[in-house]
């Protein structure tokens, strides 16, 4: 045990050279495959959807890959080891969500799109000011969920290659912001695919090991590996924690304090649920496929697959609880993200923590390659296609736009993964959920049911649901006001810092309670669309038909994609 | 739009006025909106109860397994068994009324 009093204070885990080369090794094998399926000149339908060139299986498996993003794995892993049972909240929410988009979104969204979220939710509506306003909401969305990954990414390779202190952690992010935008722009939308289902096979593979792994150290008993998490989370130097372990194996460890913090997690869970349906890269993945019968297989399979998966998260979340306990999941760079990474090397050494730190890198790589895609598509496709360029552009142009804003997203995510890296993931990427639930689905939802949805209802739903989430974030305990905690900086010293993003616990601007505004920005982005379709009597007959025809019966679907 | 239309204005009007569009319109709504209706119930009845009902859910039932534990492992038990019934039910009734109706559309429009 003396191993572990030098790990607790030492910053690496693991051997970095050993971890820089498995790093390396994925990076480049990825990378081949990218150049070997996919490069060369792209069509704008080939660069963002691959031309429907994929199975419903084929794609089940690189949505899986897309949602068992960094913060499902590493932030989920994490959140359990902390505050155990509340953990598995996002987990349930993350997967009883698949059923929104099973049952109401998928098959109806393929049979009626052809490039983006535009396509379908400008269908029957005025063209120019829905496009407009669904592009800037799925760039907003997209660019949250960016946020997620990127700062997941800096924590995760701060941990296994040593670097600790910002500037170090900062490079680490700029460098993962640059291997993905050149997977996006050599590869497009097929050469991302398939690095989202060889990272997805990857993924589940390791996670299962890892599971079958911790629970035979517990006999494969449940219940023998929850009181091994609540053992060695009472024997923390912290009092605090000690003193909640019990709570681990119920709930209401971090959400049961007071009524604020139950409310919190009330909207939570609305946000996680409504949340899927409305995600840009998740929606763009219905494109891939050729018909909503393989949409709907897409989707069967993802559900199998995450369902599954967040079974395992379960155990290794616990299984980190146990065997490598709060003390040093909190001293790691990354914090509760580190988790997952630290069971693999107590479980497996050095060899286990490269290989899965490996995995959880490309996981990253891809999803966020996958985010720029939908973001560049929509730019491109929807602004200087259809709004700048009347429709007129060729597609030669169009992927050329897309390309260059890949590169501006990239940026932009490097910058923003910068300043959010020190925050939970799975707490981030629950925010973007929150945002595509008040200001897409609504939209979504009323465009494909509702026969008096117009433009007025899609503008006030979009742009209300978009202000009044993000308008509530900036204002809310994640941003600034928390109160300060004392901390351990990466020089040693300790300093008095605030868990918001804001680390100066001087600076307090908040008066929204709740850390997550699904509660009041969903119904918000649902009622604005009501009120304002009421309000205006435009109504397309003609549109409206075509649209329900087709999106019900597939009809048109085989002829656009044949052309 | 960039799609090309392959079948006129009118004639998609006419048949989402059929009996038979309107019929399998409520097949479908038939199916999803219930369901919809069933999980999201379920789910929040789960978020509720956990968040509420503290001594209901946190009771150990074997071992350290607690009621809410359970639950949440009905959830996914839920989810599965939703999309196991919703893909044989689409894969049997749906889709073969769809493209019946599909065709019919094709037909009409040559």
């Amino acid at each position: 045990m003396t191993s572990l009093s030098t790990l607790a204070t030492a910053t690496t885990v693991g051997n970095p050279k050993l971890n820089i080369g498995i790093f390396l090794a994925f990076v480049v094998f990825t990378l081949a495959i990218v150049i070997r399926v996919a490069s060369g000149k792209k069509t704008a339908e080939q660069y963002y959807t691959s031309a429907g060139a994929f199975s419903g299986r084929q794609n089940g498996i690189a949505i899986a890959g897309d949602y068992l993003s960094a913060a499902s794995f590493l932030g989920i892993a994490g959140a359990i080891a902390l505050t155990g049972l509340d953990g598995f909240l996002y987990s349930i929410g993350f997967l009883v969500a698949w059923l929104v988009a099973l049952l109401l979104v998928a098959e109806l969204m393929r049979n009626t799109g052809r490039f983006t979220m535009a396509d379908v939710l400008s269908y029957r509506l005025r063209q120019r000011p829905v496009r407009i306003a669904t592009a800037v909401s799925v760039m907003c969305v997209s660019l949250f969920y960016l946020l997620a990954q990127m700062a997941g990414a800096g924590g995760l390779v701060s941990l296994l290659l040593g670097v600790s202190g910002d500037t170090a952690q900062n490079i680490v992010i700029a460098i993962v912001g640059t291997v993905m935008v050149t997977y996006v722009l050599v590869g497009g939308m097929k050469g991302t695919t398939w690095v989202q289902i060889i990272k997805a096979i990857l993924l589940i593979a390791g996670a299962f090991v890892m599971t079958v792994w911790v629970l035979g150290k517990y006999g494969f008993s449940l219940s023998g590996l929850f009181q091994g998490a609540v053992d060695t989370t009472s024997g923390s130097s912290v009092e605090k924690t000690s003193k909640a372990a019990e709570k681990l194996t119920t709930y209401g460890m971090k959400y049961g304090k007071d009524t604020t913090t139950k409310i919190d997690f009330i909207s939570l869970s609305l946000a996680l649920v409504l949340g899927t349906a409305g995600l840009p890269h998740v929606l763009q993945r219905f494109y891939t496929v050729p018909t909503s019968k393989q949409a709907r297989k897409s989707v069967e399979w993802a559900i199998w697959l995450i369902g599954g998966f967040y079974l395992l998260t379960l155990v290794i979340g616990f299984g980190a609880a146990a065997l490598v306990g709060p003390d040093r999941i909190n001293a790691a760079p990354g914090k509760a993200n580190a988790a997952a990474p630290l069971l693999a090397y107590e479980l497996g050494g050095s060899t286990l923590l490269g290989i899965i730190s490996g995995i959880a890198f490309a996981t990253i790589l891809a999803v966020v390659a996958g985010l720029t895609i939908a973001a560049s598509a929509t730019f491109a496709h929807d602004i200087y296609k259809e709004v700048i360029k009347n429709g007129q552009a060729t597609g030669e142009q169009e992927v050329k736009v897309a390309r260059i804003a890949s590169m501006v997203i990239a940026v932009v995510a490097i910058l923003g993964g910068m300043l959010a890296k020190s925050q939970n993931i799975a707490f981030l990427v629950a925010l973007a959920f929150a945002v595509a639930a008040s200001a897409n689905l609504p939209t979504i939802l009323y465009s494909l049911f509702w026969k008096g949805f117009n433009t007025r209802g899609a503008l006030w739903s979009i742009y209300g649901g978009l202000i009044s989430s993000i308008g509530l974030i900036i204002f809310s305990p994640v941003v600034s006001g928390k109160p300060g905690v004392p901390t351990k900086l990466a020089d040693g010293t300790m300093a008095n810092l605030s868990p918001s993003m804001i680390t100066n616990p001087n600076i307090d601007f908040h008066w929204f309670p709740l850390d997550n505004p699904g509660l009041v920005s969903i119904p918000i982005g649902f009622l604005l669309g009501y009120v304002g379709s009421k309000l205006s009597k435009e109504f397309d007959a003609a549109k409206y038909a075509e649209m329900e025809v087709r999106s019900l019966t597939g009809h048109g679907v085989a002829e656009a994609i044949d052309h | 739009m960039s799609t090309k239309p392959t079948a006129t204005s009118e004639a998609y009007v006419a048949v989402q006025q059929s009996p038979e569009f309107q019929s399998l319109r409520r097949k479908f709504r038939g199916f999803v909106f219930p369901a919809t209706a069933f999980f999201l119930a379920w789910y929040f009845l789960y978020v509720l109860l956990s968040i509420f009902a503290p001594g209901f859910m946190n009771k150990h039932v074997a071992g350290n397994v607690s009621v809410g534990l359970i639950f949440g492992f009905l959830q996914f038990v839920t989810t599965f068994a939703i999309t196991f019934m919703y893909a044989r039910w689409a894969n049997r009734e749906f889709d073969p009324a769809a493209e019946a109706l599909g065709d019919h559309l094709d037909g009409s429009a040559k």
